[in-house]
């Protein structure tokens, strides 16, 4: 689960990270409002939305005057930013944080990872900060220190230490900067983060080390424990479509293609995916519905896949192991028969009561191309798609 | 032989009066898998499917001499439960519940580490549909139909792909010694290296399936140690060709976020280490007919 740029600096400021001066607008007369609260010469005014590279996309921009703030905001509020990282839709603006300037004296980076292939908690620091981390590892990665966590005594002072002196602090900032990075860790393990990026964590010209921006996502499977950041969940920044599924339990992501997906089970729906890529045809989405697939299910599977209107055939691929076929073809014909289908349906039934799946759909009277295998669905559908597309053209 | 499990195996189920592990506990048993008792808090002393229930996971042990188990608890608590497994001693550990947090995942795998490494138990999973011995013993979730007792290892992080490999090589006369999932979380217990290594061992297996995915470094590792260390044929299938990058799909672990984690990627270098690729997933069953006619020949 991702969150804004000021959200996570309300949780890293609880955790003794200093943050600067600043507060949220949902108007432009409210970020006029938020730079005289804050007070000073120079504000940064910076759409929050759930995607980086907004300063190169006009998401950042700073100003000398109260009414540049008010007319920087009128520019971004209620509209979509439109990023390298967002994807072409972009994503909504609909909430500025208004900050007050500081005095930039170095611009430094401070991550959190969890790695896979060493199961355990990175620390990432650089003092190339304020450009993507990746471009440092390509162009400078002499300039990157990472630090290894042992998970059962969890970040050492000692190690943050070094960190700060390979980040080439002086000696006064050093007790400072520990204390920094140790809130940020602990910020990172107590909320059961799986990414936390400060950059550019900045030094300051009066010695002091600020967190001028800050990325956080935290592990969806350790929510039960985290209410606090359940709340912060902005649903104007997920694709609509993942928002509905995800409130009825499927496991969805959308596409650009056009053949609609509902398959059990993450690899198989993946292969199923790339059954279609390789037929010449492209899935319009990923769907999992999961090892229950009851009659309700699949009929929410249903309403969600042809909702969207790029969709113009719908694949069902069922490999059925505790979930018997018969169940599964039931609910393909309930749903069948209440959304009222219009699309060319192929469904592929397999494993356990399989004869007995394909005769009620056989029975049921409903427009439904059978299939055998895999490749046989991937095919009949691909070709359902386009032959839909030219009938339409 | 097989790896992992067989029909002398001690199996109890942890959360065996729950309603899933009640429901794949009596699977379990009839599919003739040597169940020999469950573990429920509060609920020892008393019966679930003819097997007896314990407190905690050593009663079990001291009662029964059970070496393996499968969890069904759920997420919150499972961590928990897969430490009190390692630390009564059990041996072999399959965990199908899905949505264990990341950071307790760290945690356990450290914790295991305590033991010396010919002592340590060998975790299977999370959120994995667990692992098959055909006609001796099911310590999972599958659908045991779909295997034919045989000579050829599976290892897979997804169930239901797995189901659909082991239904091809079914559909064609080819059987399977074990089936293995090793899970589709991002910290998980034995890896794909791992698991090839114990079908490299086995007299029993003749070659290998591997079902990757994208995400992570696990199926790179084992491409490598296929290179250097196999004798026996491998042939691989990495799912997600079409997964745009930074996008969970599904599985907790299945995201493109480094370099190498691209299917595309992971196929040109598991062909660089002279694995076969499977080319497509319908395409399970001919490629390792294909396999074991060139071995056939080549002897």
């Amino acid at each position: 689960m991702d969150i804004h740029e000021y959200q996570a600096k309300e949780i890293l400021a609880k955790f003794g990270v200093p943050i600067p001066m600043g507060g949220l607008a949902y108007s432009p007369e409210q970020a006029a409002y938020r730079a005289r609260e804050i007070g000073g010469s120079v504000w940064v005014v910076k759409a929050q939305v759930h995607t980086g590279g907004r300063g190169k996309a006009g998401g950042v921009k700073v100003c000398k005057s109260e009414s540049d703030v008010e007319e920087a905001a009128e520019k971004m509020l209620g509209r979509k930013l439109v990023t390298h990282q967002s994807g072409p839709s972009g994503k909504m603006v609909n909430r500025l944080y208004v900050e007050g300037g500081v005095h930039i004296a170095r611009e430094l980076y401070l991550g959190f990872v969890l790695d896979r292939s060493e199961q355990r908690v990175i620390v990432i620091g650089s003092t190339e900060g304020g450009m993507d981390i990746e471009e440092v590892a390509a162009t400078k990665p002499e300039s990157i220190v990472k630090i290894s966590v042992e998970p059962a005594v969890g970040m050492q002072a000692f190690q943050a230490r070094e960190l700060a002196f390979k980040l080439g602090l002086p000696g006064s900032a050093i007790a400072d900067a520990t204390r920094v990075i140790l809130g940020a860790y602990r910020a990172f393990r107590d909320k059961d983060g799986i990414m936390l990026e400060i950059n550019p964590l900045v030094f300051t010209e009066e010695g002091q080390l600020i967190a001028l921006d800050a990325k956080m996502s935290f592990d969806d499977n350790a929510m039960f424990r985290h209410p606090d950041i359940s709340e912060l969940r902005d649903k104007s920044q997920e694709d609509p479509r993942e928002t509905q599924a995800a409130d009825r339990g499927l496991s969805y992501v959308g596409l650009d293609g056009d053949v609609g997906c509902i398959v059990n089970g993450a690899g198989l729906a993946m292969a199923t995916m790339d059954m279609i890529l390789l037929e010449g045809g492209a899935p319009a989405n990923f769907l999992d519905i999961g090892g229950g697939a009851t009659p309700e299910r699949v009929a929410k599977a249903f309403r969600l896949v042809t909702q969207d209107k790029n969709v113009k055939a719908v694949l069902v691929n069922i490999f059925a192991g505790i979930n018997r076929c018969d169940w599964v073809a039931q609910g393909v014909v309930k749903a069948v028969e209440l959304a009222g289908l219009e699309l060319p349906l192929v469904v592929r039934l397999a494993g356990t009561n399989v004869e007995e799946g394909r005769r009620i759909i056989e029975e049921s009277g409903i427009n439904v191309i059978s299939a055998k295998t895999l490749a046989e669905a991937a095919r009949l559908s691909v070709a359902a798609a386009q032959s839909a597309t030219k009938s339409a053209a | 032989m097989s790896v992992l499990i067989n029909k002398n195996s001690k199996i109890i189920v942890q959360g065996i009066t729950g309603k899933i592990g009640s429901f794949h506990a009596e699977d379990m048993i009839r599919y003739g898998s040597p169940v020999v008792g469950g573990v429920t808090p509060g609920k020892g002393g008393t019966e679930a499917h003819g097997k007896p229930v314990f407190n905690t996971v050593k009663d079990a042990v001291e009662a029964t001499g059970a070496d393996t188990s499968i969890v069904f608890v759920p997420p919150p608590f499972a961590a928990d439960s897969i430490m009190e497994a390692a630390d009564a001693g059990i041996k072999v550990c399959v965990v199908i519940t899905d949505g264990i947090p990341t950071q307790d995942m760290m945690r356990v795998k450290r914790y295991m580490k305590r033991y010396k490494a010919e002592a340590r138990m060998r975790l299977l999973g999370p959120n994995c549909a667990g692992v098959i011995t055909p006609g001796e013993a099911l310590v999972g979730i599958m659908p045991g139909h779909i295997y034919l007792p045989g000579r050829i290892g599976i290892v897979g992080r997804s169930g239901t792909l797995g189901y659909e490999a082991a239904s091809q090589l079914k559909e064609i006369g080819i059987g399977v010694s074990t089936s293995v999932g090793i899970g589709g979380d991002p910290i998980n217990g034995c890896s794909h290296r791992d698991i090839l290594e114990m079908f490299e061992n086995d007299p029993e297996t003749d070659a290998v399936i591997m079902i990757g995915e994208i995400g992570g470094p696990q199926e790179v590792e084992a491409g490598m140690y296929a290179r250097d260390h196999m004798t026996k044929p491998v042939c691989a299938y990495i799912a997600g060709l079409s997964a745009p990058k930074g996008r969970k799909m599904g599985h907790a672990g299945a995201i493109v976020s480094s370099v190498g984690e691209s299917a595309a990627e992971k196929v040109e270098i598991l062909k660089s280490c002279g694995v076969t690729i499977v080319p497509t997933p319908a395409e399970f069953g001919s490629t390792v007919q294909g396999m074991l006619g060139m071995r056939a020949a080549a002897e």
